[in-house]
């Protein structure tokens, strides 16, 4: 596959990737589209291109790991799980449903694809570090343990010491993804409180900073390309997003952060990421509910 | 007929006097011998919480945090995740509020192996005032589904504690305090997880206490001993799982109960024996001897444990009271 088609179908991917976090969230009446949305592009290019995992051997010691911080996206989460092959996309029409492994916020406890529980914010990047000193004393070299933060979570003091941390430990096997959207439950980030200059205080932590537009597959695709070269130091890349993108009516609106679209709303949204607008169809193109993972969760576990 | 059983413990005025965190200090350093799979953290006070000797002898496993008490609860959850067995420590009021929240969303809810050893336990830290003196730890952590709690009462006990928590899997709390305590258990047999013991025989009620407390209430049993009253002294060193068994044989054969604790009134060793009686079948008199609902202040030890009346004198007119009720 020449670069340009590889670029077209992870593009492809990440538009299929929207339309199931908005099925989902749309039938669950419950869930976060604005981050999922503004993160699909550049967690596509990751988990289809990178992140070094084995569906059929899901827990391979050595594997890259990745941590949604921001738990509040899990719906991005597990799509990207299914449609990466961990499990089958029609179960995701289970999410935040009292029998699902698919709880509001990942967990590990349900769903052990998930290399860590998260939800409260500010919690993500610590243990994503202690992942990458654990793999460094393990010897597993070319595992690289990736992290992802929305940029209002970094208002978390908690993420500045795990930021000390891991430039004064030089930990170069650490990579954080900042989904810069500029948008947060209360408004914007500027307005709330601001972040900026983000690159210029992560590079006095003693990082490597990379900034690249988060919806731009060519500069993202460098962006990852960059960050697997080793630097010595830990690796933040800064990617430029909008909350909602792909459905322009409803870019860059703070209040979707966590509010449900209606049946209305969601066939909007699907016409304007480039879909039919029939929800039922399209729920039913998702496949039956059953879990049915790649390996018998007994054998993985 | 009535059987004094005070000659199973060693009276009061013989008792050797160690430090819990020398204990587990020492103890980690054996374990990194041992298993290299244990990983040691800390957050600034490895020369307190005695973490510095493994950190001596392990530099490449001992992780030193500085002062992020919640940096260090998640990398140790990370460090677990790739197959270690961290042993975290800082002081207990700091552990189980400052990184509670850690504690809870990530630590105990995924059943993570990790392990917080929490040092300079209760108000007979001392001097440095409240703010460094621990009220509500085990309240903190016996809320959490997940967490076993344990309370070494001395120095072979906090030993035994250290050398078991890295061979069970799953979260665990254990505090350790800052002051030498008397030795009152023996080495080889000091701990067996879930099991309380029962350190003096009797039945004219039961004191049932952890920590610090256990060698308060063996002082008592003494006091009381000589008054012709000779109550069962039982150390429960595992306050969750609690030995319910042992709880019952005391309300059924004893007929009263005083729990003495170094902790708040709420939510510790108290409140976990008497939610357990009101619910079963000996709902005998019960006293809570613990740290009322204050502040304290700064102090020496002594001072401090009696204005909170954590003394065997209150747990022994306490054990009087109950009697009575009876």
């Amino acid at each position: 596959m020449n670069a340009n088609n590889e670029l077209n179908v992870l593009k492809a991917t990440a538009q299929q990737i929207r339309r199931d976090v908005l099925l989902m969230i749309n039938n669950a009446q419950s869930g976060h589209p604005g981050g999922p949305l503004s993160a699909a592009d550049y967690l596509t290019v990751l988990w289809f291109k990178y992140l070094r995992c084995d569906v059929k051997n899901p827990f391979w010691e050595q594997r890259d790991r990745f941590v949604m911080s921001n738990g509040h996206c899990s719906a991005l989460n597990y799509a990207l799980l299914a449609r990466r092959g961990f499990f089958d996309p029609g179960y995701l029409l289970t999410f935040r449903t009292l029998e699902s492994r698919l709880v509001g916020h990942p967990s590990r406890v349900k769903l052990p694809f998930i290399e860590v529980s998260t939800g409260s914010l500010g919690q993500g990047l610590s243990v994503a570090h202690g992942m990458a000193l654990g793999a460094k004393l393990r010897g597993w070299d070319d595992a690289t343990i990736y992290c992802n933060c929305g940029d209002g979570e970094l208002q978390e003091g908690s993420c500045w010491e795990a930021i000390t941390s891991a430039g004064h430990r030089k930990s170069e096997n650490l990579v954080l993804m900042v989904d810069y959207n500029n948008a947060q439950i209360d408004g914007f980030v500027p307005d709330v409180k601001e972040l900026a200059p983000l690159a210029e205080k992560l590079r006095a932590f003693h990082w490597r900073v990379i900034e690249a537009d988060g919806h731009d597959f060519e500069q993202i695709d460098r962006a990852f390309a960059e960050a697997k070269q080793r630097a010595g130091k830990p690796t933040a890349l800064l990617f430029r997003t909008v909350m909602m993108k792909g459905c322009p009516s409803f870019e860059n609106i703070p209040g979707w952060h966590g509010r449900p679209p209606t049946d209305d709303e969601a066939r909007v949204m699907l016409r304007e990421l480039g879909f039919d607008d029939d929800l039922e169809k399209a729920r039913a193109s998702m496949g039956n509910r059953d879990f049915h993972p790649a390996v018998p969760m007994e054998e993985q576990l | 007929m009535k059987t004094p059983q005070l000659q199973s413990v060693l009276p009061s005025k013989f008792w050797k006097m160690e430090l819990t965190r020398e204990g587990y200090g020492r103890t980690l350093v054996e374990l990194g011998h041992e298993n290299s799979r244990v990983v040691v953290l800390d957050a600034d006070l490895s020369q307190s919480t005695l973490t510095k000797y493994f950190a001596a002898e392990f530099p490449d496993r001992f992780f030193e945090m500085g002062i992020s008490e919640q940096d260090m609860m998640n990398t140790a959850a990370g460090l677990s995740l790739t197959g270690y067995i961290p042993f975290l420590s800082s002081y207990a009021v700091f552990l189980t509020s400052r990184s509670l929240d850690q504690l809870r969303n990530t630590v105990d809810y995924t059943r993570l192996n990790v392990k917080v050893a929490a040092a300079h336990g209760g108000i007979s830290v001392g001097r440095d005032g409240p703010s460094h003196q621990s009220m509500e730890d085990l309240s903190n952590t016996l809320v959490l589904p997940n967490m076993t709690v344990v309370v070494p009462a001395d120095e072979p006990q906090a030993e035994a504690v250290t050398r078991w928590a890295a061979d069970y899997v799953g979260p665990v709390y254990f505090r350790l305090g800052r002051e030498k305590v008397p030795t009152i258990t023996d080495g080889e047999s000091s701990f067996e997880h879930g099991k309380a013991q029962v350190v003096i025989e009797g039945e004219d009620g039961t004191i049932i206490a952890c920590g610090l407390m256990v060698s308060e209430a063996i002082k008592a049993a003494e006091l009381l001993a000589t008054e012709g009253i000779f109550p069962r002294v039982i150390n429960v060193a595992t306050l969750k799982p609690l030995d319910t068994n042992a709880i019952d044989a005391a309300a059924q054969q004893t007929g009263a109960i005083v729990t003495a604790e170094e902790h708040s009134i709420y939510g510790g060793l108290g409140s976990v024996v008497a939610r357990h009686i009101a619910e079963s079948s000996h709902r005998v008199p019960m006293r809570i001897v613990g740290i009322p609902d204050i502040y304290l202040t700064s102090g020496s030890p002594e001072e401090l444990l009696e204005v909170a009346g954590l003394t065997a004198k209150n747990i022994a007119m306490k054990l009087k009271e109950v009697i009575k009720a009876k």
